[in-house]
């Protein structure tokens, strides 16, 4: 079963490396946004994930709660940051 | 001049409400404060629970009246059983959604498949948290999103295609109405 | 041994979700369908997985292993009250940029 894990959270480490293109090209502010959350959500499970391999569930469970509430407060943050400042607009695609 | 456009505004927004707090909201409020942190911390000797008394009673002495605004009547307990019925039927209805953007995601012709546009309706539901039960219940079925709400309730939601926006308001606003009993 | 197939299961299931979700990501016109399988899709791959989790660390049951799979139920009901909100946030500030929703036939952004 930890093989199991352990190609499970590979899986989702490709998933997220996916993800990580929205966040480089864009276009705008809000796309990165929008991939920095998909990728906060698929780290979540992959600390507990982690705390399973390691047989620390109860340890791990703790990081995973407060690394899903700093994602949520990141993601309100800056879309309530970039909603007043400058920045969103169509950037010239690479 | 700036009082003018200060008491504009006043009449635009809709009329603040007045937060009472009561003696049952703080008892319900510390006993939901009390099961969080046993659930957080597992450790149910003395000490750690002789904290979590400390803790949730100074919770609940500062901030009864966000969760519940007045006194617990049986209204309450009705609206929780209510909606504690509503939540398998919402997770039902979020599956059978989701397969169905799942199906456009993996599309190879997905461009021709979907049609975003804006449903705008009003809704019947009078209370604010059935209104907010309302909203959030649209964005987390996925395929909808609702994207402004205005206190003539009146609803903006973003629908991916046709299939999604079709039937709101529909079952879903007729079941929040009899979980929060404004049939 | 039944268990163990059931959590295989519903791991499968939410990956499958979480694959669609990241292609759909990729694949989708503007941000605001975007949105859709980014945060919904997402939330119900988070909802399966941590259920097949919790289902699978309640064995053999103890006092704490009960707590850990509470704690575990704990991350679903908070993403699924957080994610509506954090769509919500993202969907405004776009709006207030004066942002207009993909339309069918416009260019793809």
């Amino acid at each position: 079963m930890d093989d199991f894990f352990l190609g499970y959270a590979l899986f989702i480490g490709g998933l997220m490396a996916l993800s990580l293109y929205r966040c480089i090209y864009g276009p705008t502010v809000l796309d990165r946004i929008v991939g920095v959350n998909a990728i906060g959500t698929k780290t979540t499970v992959l600390l507990i994930l982690i705390g399973l391999l390691y047989h620390r569930v109860d340890m791990f469970i703790d990081i995973a709660l407060a690394y899903a509430l700093l994602n949520f407060l990141a993601v309100l943050a800056s879309a309530r940051y970039f909603q007043k400042r400058k920045g969103l607009y169509y950037e010239k695609p690479y | 001049m700036e009082k003018d456009a200060a008491q504009q505004l006043k009449r635009d927004l809709p009329p603040q409400r007045e937060w009472k707090k009561s003696g049952s909201a703080y008892i319900a409020t510390f006993i939901i404060m009390m099961g969080v942190w046993c659930v957080l911390s597992g450790q149910f000797d003395l000490f750690h629970l002789g904290l979590g008394v400390l803790a949730s009673a100074l919770v609940s002495y500062y901030s009864a009246d966000l969760l519940f605004d007045g006194p617990m009547t049986g209204k309450t307990f009705r609206t929780t059983f209510g909606f504690l019925a509503y939540v398998p039927w919402l997770l039902y209805q979020i599956l059978l959604s989701a397969l169905h953007v799942l199906y456009l995601c993996f599309h190879p012709r997905m461009p021709e498949l979907i049609d975003p546009q804006i449903y705008r309706f009003r809704t019947r539901l009078k209370s604010d948290l059935a209104q907010v039960t309302f909203a959030n219940s649209i964005t987390l079925t996925p395929g909808t999103i609702t994207i402004y709400v205005n206190f003539h309730r009146d609803f903006n939601v973003h629908a991916i295609d046709p299939f999604s926006g079709e039937d709101l308001p529909g079952e879903m606003e007729r079941r929040i109405a009899r979980a929060f009993g404004e049939e | 041994m039944v268990i163990t197939l059931i959590v295989v299961v519903l791991l499968l299931v939410g990956l499958l979700f979480f694959t669609g979700g990241t292609v759909g990501l990729l694949r989708f016109p503007d941000f605001y369908s975007r949105l859709h399988p980014a945060g919904k899709l997402d939330g119900i791959g988070v909802l399966l997985v941590i259920l097949g989790l919790s289902l699978y660390q309640l064995f053999p049951l103890t006092v704490a292993s009960a707590v850990t799979g509470l704690k575990l139920m704990l991350i679903v009901v908070f993403v699924f009250l957080a994610s509506p909100t954090a769509t919500h946030a993202i969907t405004d500030a776009g709006l207030r940029a004066g942002m207009e929703p993909w339309k069918k036939g416009d260019p793809w952004r």
